[in-house]
């Protein structure tokens, strides 16, 4: 364990370095963490590591209400004090025209979250675990040779929120994950490689027979690849894929963004149908799977529930105190902490509107022919694309323009039979595939960046190699 | 053993439209303790640098394994420090000499100016600096004793062009380390109106067409096709994972005859540029492909315990916070006879990519990357423009593919994001063909 954030001790400090320095107002975020984790090769210990770190943010606003921001990984009085100068020094460049102040919910009632705190099991105990995975995983098929990408760690983190109003927040929790990535190979063939992920409380709660198995099943699976033609095909998109898809474009529900004009979404976009009547977003980081929620933002705002999306109609946005200020609503806890606060989202709950039709019925990936719906989907024709995974997002994706081009790890079904592709792109826009979806397949499924069904969306364009 | 210690002062300065809007400031200091044994090894990294929590953090490195202060494995004779070997010898001025706030915001509002005088139809200007000053200290139980400061400062532009439906983005980025003057003496004017030129072709382009297509890539940045689809291959990390298909090819030809490759350290002020690796060793230039054949891989301390490929100064990390790892640095495929025209002309129907994104490559060496700026060719000359291609491919397919260099060579500033972290390096190459790419688009 790190040694904890005291809230008392930095607020006395703060408070008396900045009444010395003549500055009436100002508010600071800190966070430490206590971090262990291990890898493995083949059995043997690859790296073991531990790590303790801690950071300060402080903002101050001047004389002239325009606001200056420094960060230090010192929290000692003379660190304190080091960046509430620089912090006083940014602040003559301040934006006048906006400025952000206190969130008004900085002192409101926090959500009580359902999250046990686990003592750290250490890092030898780590090591063992993992290498009985990676073991039990190399085993699970002959062409499976290393787990080239895999960790398990375990983490102590605590965060707080104090301004000089009084307002204090303070959390701390625990966290674990484990990630196994395969690499398999078979003679005169590709190498193919997939994995999973799993999230906890604490180490020992961690599902790792079922990431191993996960890990396993997904790597297999795409063994037997092959070349698909390059065309237009009906897509059926993993949970995973889907969430990563509508996070990549998280723009569209940002408030920052509007306002600085990067988002395809405008001040009059509420109110608009941006998708198919029966799809619902919603941004829950105080679902009980996501595992590691905070309880207020960067500006203390307690976190809550927000519907973005409701019967495909844009219904909210994602809101800092500044922005909330802009659009003549309140902040919704999705703040970070900065001179320009930056919004992001929290954990996506994707899928049919309660009460509308929930799009065709039936869908299934094997099944001939969606209900109701007389369409080729898996039983002739092109067949269908099932994307598992998509990768380079982050060069993929021109989210301000709409559009993506981003290679994926999926199969290709024709006829009942399912094969996996060698290599290909899927490319599309935004704004067509919110309008185009189909419907649901399965349940939702949780993940650890939120919550989704399989999603079955018309003609994209997919570029393969035959 | 090896300490690392650093203390670092970072500035982050964003413009938007006629206004400062963001300043961000950073201090940090932190230490990273490895520990090897045998092959294995332990690393701590902390921010607390009292005796403290610096006596903590090695406990902790011993223990993991299995090792502890007075053991007799930890007891070798300690003799004292070998002189310090310092690389910051008259750098201790730089942080100073930076441009201040004031010179920085205003050659960012001026930046951003220029941008809107040379655009049109533009919906969102950006111009950003950031400054990192780093002051590292390293020692470690093989005698290395070593201290340098680094500097590396990046400005850039971007901007979002949009008229009805149709939407461009583009974005231009410079850097340079080791040199305090760098933003005062940036050519903003220029850079401007490249973008707006960019940005007015871009902003009614087609989408590509999809397929299998020969392509010619730009010089400076198209350099990302060698750092995604071979670069990364060549670190010993990835000989350590089983996962670079080039592991047993030294001496091989694994390249078309007229790729050579080469990443070094010392070009004068390139951002991968440094007076010594994360781990105390100098820079070397490393060959690692000659005429097509593998001649070596790129090695850090780690590396060279596990796969026996020597060391080459390239143990690299983002900061105190991770372990160093063979990493790039400055990497660029050597100049060729040929001029770009040549490349351009010997295609009949295919994609000349101006300008790159970002890209990544994944564990089976399947390699992508995104185009930001591209024309057709067809009939041996440029076309309209296009938009939205990525391409995608796997190291050993593509490397012998690439049959052309023409005799432009140029650099580019870029980061790379890996195991050790985000560090800084440079991109480059001449003008390339490659015979046959997929072209993912719609």
């Amino acid at each position: 364990m790190g040694d904890a954030l005291d809230a008392r001790v930095l607020q006395d400090q703060l408070a008396a370095l900045a009444a010395a320095a003549g500055i009436h107002r100002w508010d600071l975020g800190a966070a430490c963490s206590s971090d262990s984790s291990v890898q493995v090769d083949r059995g043997e210990a690859k790296q073991l590591k531990a790590a303790q770190r801690s950071a300060v943010t402080v903002r101050v606003w001047n004389r002239d209400d325009r606001i200056g921001i420094t960060s230090t990984s010192d929290l000692s009085e003379a660190g304190l004090a080091r960046a509430l100068e620089g912090a006083h020094a940014a602040s003559a460049f301040g934006n006048p025209e906006e400025t952000p102040a206190f969130s008004p919910l900085a002192k409101a009632p926090l959500p009580a979250l359902v999250q046990p705190r686990h003592e750290p099991i250490g890092i030898l105990p780590l090591l063992a675990t993992l290498r009985d995975a990676e073991a039990d995983l190399l085993g699970r098929h002959p062409a499976i040779g290393t787990v080239p990408y895999n960790g398990l760690a375990e983490r102590s983190s605590e965060r707080l929120y104090l301004n000089s109003e009084g307002a204090c927040r303070q959390q701390s929790l625990t966290t674990a994950s484990l990630y196994l990535y395969a690499r398999a190979e078979e003679t005169g063939r590709k190498p193919r490689s997939s994995g999973a992920v799993r999230l906890a409380y604490g180490a020992a709660d961690l599902d790792v027979a079922g990431c191993v198995a996960e890990a396993a099943d997904r790597t297999i699976a795409h063994l037997d690849y092959a070349p698909i033609p390059t065309g237009h095909y009906t897509c059926v998109f993993s949970p995973e894929a889907f969430l990563d898809l509508i996070g990549a474009f998280s723009s569209l529900f940002n408030a920052r963004s509007v306002l600085d004009g990067i988002s395809l979404s405008t001040r009059e976009s509420l109110g608009a149908s941006l998708a198919v009547p029966f799809l619902s977003i919603a941004d829950n980081g105080l679902h009980p799977a996501n595992i590691g929620a905070a309880s207020f933002d960067g500006e203390g705002t307690p976190t809550a529930p927000l519907t973005l999306l409701e019967g495909g109609i844009l219904r909210n946005f994602l809101h800092s105190e500044a922005t909330a200020r802009a659009f003549g609503t309140l902040p919704t806890g999705h703040a970070g902490m900065g001179a320009k606060v930056s919004v992001s989202p929290d954990w996506f709950a994707i899928g049919a509107t309660p009460g509308s039709s929930g799009g065709a019925q039936g869908l299934h990936r094997f099944a001939a022919s969606p209900a109701g719906r007389d369409r080729p989907s898996g039983g002739g024709g092109e067949g269908l694309v099932v994307i598992d995974s998509l990768s380079a997002l982050h060069a993929g994706v021109k989210a301000s323009q709409g559009s993506f081009s981003l290679p994926f790890d999926g199969w290709w079904i024709r006829n009942g039979e399912q094969r996996s592709i060698e290599a290909a792109t899927v490319a599309g826009d935004i704004r067509t595939v919110l309008q185009s979806l189909l419907g649901f397949e399965g349940e939702a499924k949780i993940t650890p960046s939120g919550l989704c069904p399989w999603v079955w969306v018309e003609e994209l364009a997919v570029t393969g190699e035959a | 053993m090896e300490f690392f210690l650093e203390r670092t002062d970072s500035l982050a300065v964003l413009a938007e439209q006629e206004l400062i809007t963001s300043v961000s400031p950073a201090l940090g200091m932190g230490a990273g303790i490895r520990v090897f044994r045998g092959e294995r090894d332990g690393f701590v990294s902390t921010n607390d640098l009292s005796d403290r929590g610096l006596a903590r953090a090695l406990e902790q490195a011993l223990a993991m394994l299995g090792l502890e202060l007075g053991s007799r494995a930890v007891a070798s004779p300690f003799e004292g420090l070998p002189a310090l070997r310092d690389h910051a010898r008259g750098k201790d001025s730089w942080l100073a000499r930076c441009p201040g706030l004031a010179d920085t915001t205003g050659k960012l509002l001026e930046g951003n100016g220029l941008v809107a005088r040379h655009g049109r139809h533009l919906q969102a200007r950006r111009a950003s600096y950031a400054r990192s000053w780093q002051e590292v200290l390293v020692v470690a139980s093989d005698g290395t004793h070593a201290r340098d400061i680094r500097l590396h400062q990046t400005v850039g532009l971007s901007l979002i062009a949009a008229d009805g439906d149709h939407r461009a983005s583009l974005s231009r980025r410079f850097g340079t380390t080791d040199n305090p003057d760098d933003l005062r003496h940036w050519d903003c004017d220029t850079a401007a109106r490249d973008l707006g030129s960019s940005a007015e072709a871009m902003l009614y382009a087609d989408y590509v067409e999809a397929g299998q297509l020969p392509v010619v890539l730009a010089n400076r940045f198209g350099g990302v096709i060698f750092h995604e689809a071979c670069g990364h291959l060549l670190e010993t990390t990835q000989v350590e994972r089983g996962t670079t298909p080039f592991a047993e090819k030294v001496g091989e030809l694994i390249a078309h005859a007229a790729v050579t490759a080469i990443d070094e350290g010392l070009t004068g002020g390139a951002f991968g540029s440094l007076a010594m690796d994360d781990e105390g060793m100098e820079p070397q230039r490393s060959v690692l492909i000659e005429n097509g054949v593998l001649r070596r891989f790129l090695s850090d301390r780690a590396g060279e315990l596990r796969t026996g490929h020597a060391r080459t100064g390239s143990g690299r990390r983002q900061s105190h916070a991770f372990a160093a790892a063979s990493r790039m640095r400055n990497t660029y495929i050597a100049p060729g006879p040929h001029s770009p025209e040549e490349l351009i002309g010997s295609i009949e129907h295919g994609l000349y990519c101006k300008t790159m994104g970002g890209g990544s490559v994944g564990p089976t060496g399947q390699f992508n990357f995104s185009v930001e700026e591209g024309y057709r060719i067809e009939n041996g000359r440029l076309a309209g423009p296009v938009k939205g291609a990525t391409l995608i491919g796997e190291a050993r397919e593509v490397m012998p593919r690439i049959s052309m260099c023409a005799n432009d060579l140029d650099l580019a500033a870029g980061f790379c994001g890996s195991v050790s972290g985000s560090i800084y390096v440079t991109v480059g190459q001449p003008h390339i063909k490659v015979d046959s790419i997929t072209v993912g688009g719609r």
